[in-house]
């Protein structure tokens, strides 16, 4: 709808961002008259494969995100979340794939600028926190120097005049001693100090939004549950928007406000936290929640995980990527591919934003296996 | 360790204190796995500020090997400086020249004041072992300096802007590669219309270039995908920095390990080269392959000639590379961090 380079053959006229429609009523109702802070429109992102079909990772994505507000994208490994980031960002390589569709930061397509302003924006608009923490810090380079070269690269500043913030920085994301960590190297840091350096530098210019791609997966439990504290923390003192990205629906419990489930590509279901943990309506969604193992479960009772891996997927062509390994499939699933419909039998919350979801036998309210 | 500031762990021999600092070491290198942050929450080290070169060197200090090539090395580079001071004699003055008699004594023996006797033209053959060690330097050193600079402006340009530099590049460097590299040091070395020390020096440089070029650039690209530099790019650090600071420090290691044992095969090569005279034709500035090709008329008479020189050349060449080899494992980055 938004770029002329859609490719047809996948394209329906109006996929639904943030609900059915482009323009959702409740949406516009309670987001600002500018609208969201990150508009993300039919983003499809194709691997080319030599001698093979090329390789949708990321397959006609459209969500929002308003200032202020914690989107999680949700879903297992392969399910192109941290593609999507990376093609919000800019970042995949330039040769082998093919990026479509919009991605609109405060009204500005990021996919239509050139490399040398978006990259202008990068670390002082937009910024990202990835994975492991020790490998995404340079290891040659001491960690003062590294915060402060954000701050010289976005805001000017002479290396002598940026290490004060640098310093102020790393104390605000709670590392202690900060004078004598800005001499040290990422190696003599723990792994929980090294994600806090990260967040540091991407706090640095303030951005309005942060992308996390799995930002506490490396890390142990204890050390999780603070990093993810401190990350609520300064998005809230911030204003900072910020878009999740994880497996782990325990992050996504204590941090996010809206949240769009991911299988194949695509986005599955889409819902407010509250409404999508009492009443999974996707197949997926619902085997993702009862595969959590539980303290309150009969000892002996058996996990329940979702049947099946990513590489069973069926193409989205003619039917839904899911049906090999749904609990509950139709014959329609393996013929038609489900569209992605604002969910008018889902319970929701008053004053919530409506549901979306793909499927044509989604788990009715009561059904949920848990 | 033998620091003089009060240990946490004081009271322990020095000895067991060590062996804690290399477990605590141990355990601080597998915690990029996720299941051992809490055992290494905190500092892995107490002193601040220490690098990676620093840990290194803590590792390579009690590798006997290391010892060994290091000492030859550093003897090596001492004698070097120093020679024209501790060398008896002047080694261009034909000192023992009245006893040489072309038929009957061409090479004058050991005598009192000369250890090793002289060689054909009179001259002390232990000075000019002595002040030779000081060419064979040279040539090391400078051959493996501008083996480097080529090596790395080629593999810097090649990993850094990846496409068609790359292809280019890349391509110069095979067909460098694919002459094999004595003959290409001779090519080099015998189209100087007046061969020199230095000529020799460029011969051997060129050669190391792709060898160099190579390396880096394999490491360079390794470095483009790392994450770092991926965190790098998504704080919008610009390209220059991002080459200077995050990839091409961290490319370095291998080249450097590959420069220590190319000092060896320079030093081996040089020799090769004025064996076969095409380097200094002046011989009254010593070089060890020089005086080996000038000993080759008298190898059946007098093998010390040719054994004295040759053994200097393996000594050092045999330091340089066991410095190299065991930096090498030092840096190898399975067992860094």
């Amino acid at each position: 709808m938004s770029t002329a380079a859609s490719p047809p053959d996948r394209r329906h006229p109006t996929a639904p961002a943030d609900g059915p429609a482009v323009h959702d009523p409740a949406a516009a109702g309670r987001s600002d008259a500018t609208g969201p802070l990150l508009s993300v429109r039919n983003l499809t992102v194709r691997f080319r494969r030599q001698g093979e079909e090329d390789f949708v990772a990321v397959d006609d994505v459209s969500f929002d995100v308003r200032a202020g507000q914690t989107v999680g994208l949700v879903g297992e490994s392969g399910c192109g979340k941290s593609v999507t980031s990376l093609a919000i960002m800019g970042l995949l390589p330039k040769r082998g794939n093919t990026v479509t569709g919009r991605v609109d930061f405060e009204g500005i397509d990021l996919l239509s600028l050139s490399p040398r302003q978006l990259r202008d924006r990068r670390g002082r608009d937009i910024a990202m926190i990835f994975q492991d923490p020790l490998s995404s810090l340079n290891p040659v380079v001491p960690i003062g120097v590294q915060v402060s070269e954000v701050i010289e690269r976005h805001v000017g500043l002479s290396r002598a005049k940026a290490r004060p913030q640098a310093r102020e920085l790393l104390s605000k994301v709670g590392i202690p001693d900060p004078d004598r960590r800005l001499s040290e190297y990422p190696h003599q840091l723990s792994g929980g100090m090294r994600q806090r350096a990260l967040i540091a530098m991407a706090l640095a210019c303030r951005p309005r939004l942060l992308i996390a791609d799995e930002p506490t997966t490396a890390l142990d439990v204890t050390i999780q549950a603070q990093i993810l504290a401190l990350l609520k923390e300064l998005v809230q003192d911030s204003g900072t928007a910020l878009v999740m990205i994880t497996h782990d629906l325990g992050v996504v419990a204590g941090l996010c406000d809206r949240v769009n489930v991911l299988y194949g590509g695509r986005i599955v279901e889409r819902a407010d936290r509250h409404e999508l943990f009492a009443t999974p309506r996707h197949p997926y969604t619902n085997g993702l929640l009862a595969s959590i193992p539980r303290l309150d479960a009969p000892r002996g009772q058996r996990l329940s995980p979702v049947p099946g891996s990513v590489a069973d997927n069926i193409p989205w062509d003619h039917a839904c990527a899911f049906a090999p390994r749904c609990d509950r499939p139709v014959a329609a699933c393996r013929e038609v591919t489900p569209e992605l419909v604002t969910d008018e039998a889902a319970p929701s919350a008053p004053g919530g934003l409506p549901r979306a979801l793909r499927c044509h036998h989604p788990v009715e309210p009561g059904q949920e296996s848990r | 360790m033998n620091d003089p500031r009060p240990h946490p762990r004081g009271g322990l021999g020095a000895r067991k204190k060590e062996r804690i600092d290399s477990l605590a070491r141990a355990g601080a290198r597998r915690d990029d796995a996720p299941d051992t942050e809490v055992a290494s929450a905190g500092t892995v080290d107490d002193r601040a500020g220490v690098s990676l070169v620093a840990s290194a060197w803590r590792r390579l200090r009690r590798n006997v090997v290391f010892l060994a090539g290091a000492t030859i090395v550093v003897l090596f580079v001492i004698l070097a400086l120093v020679a024209p001071l501790v060398a008896p004699h002047d080694p261009s003055a034909g000192l023992l020249l009245s006893q040489v008699r072309q038929q009957t004594n061409p090479i004058p023996g050991p005598q009192p004041g000369f250890p090793l006797g002289g060689d054909q033209a009179g001259r002390d053959l232990l000075s000019r072992l002595l002040v030779g060690s000081r060419q064979t330097l040279y040539v090391g050193v400078f051959a493996t300096l501008g083996g480097l600079i080529g090596g790395l402006t080629l593999g810097t340009l090649a990993g850094a802007f990846g496409g068609w530099i790359d292809s280019l590049v890349m391509r110069v460097v095979d067909v460098m590669l694919s002459i094999p590299s004595l003959l290409m040091a001779f090519s080099i070395a015998a189209i100087a219309a007046r061969p020199s020390q230095w000529t020799v020096i460029l011969a051997i440089a060129i050669v190391q270039v792709p060898i160099f070029a190579r390396l880096l650039r394999g490491s360079m690209l390794a470095q483009r995908h790392s994450d770092h530099v991926l965190a790098a790019r998504a704080l919008g650090v610009k390209p220059a920095p991002i080459v200077f600071r995050h990839m091409l420090p961290n490319a370095l290691g291998p080249v450097i390990v590959q420069a220590t044992l190319v000092v060896a095969t320079a030093i081996i090569d040089a020799a090769a080269l004025s064996f076969l005279g095409l380097g200094n034709p002046d011989d009254r500035v010593p070089e060890w392959g020089q005086m080996l090709g000038a000993a080759q008329t008298y190898l059946a008479g007098y093998p010390h000639l040719a054994f004295y020189p040759a053994a200097c050349i393996i000594v050092v060449a045999l330091g340089f590379t066991l410095m190299g080899e065991s930096l090498r494992e030092a840096l190898d980055p399975k067992s860094r961090r």
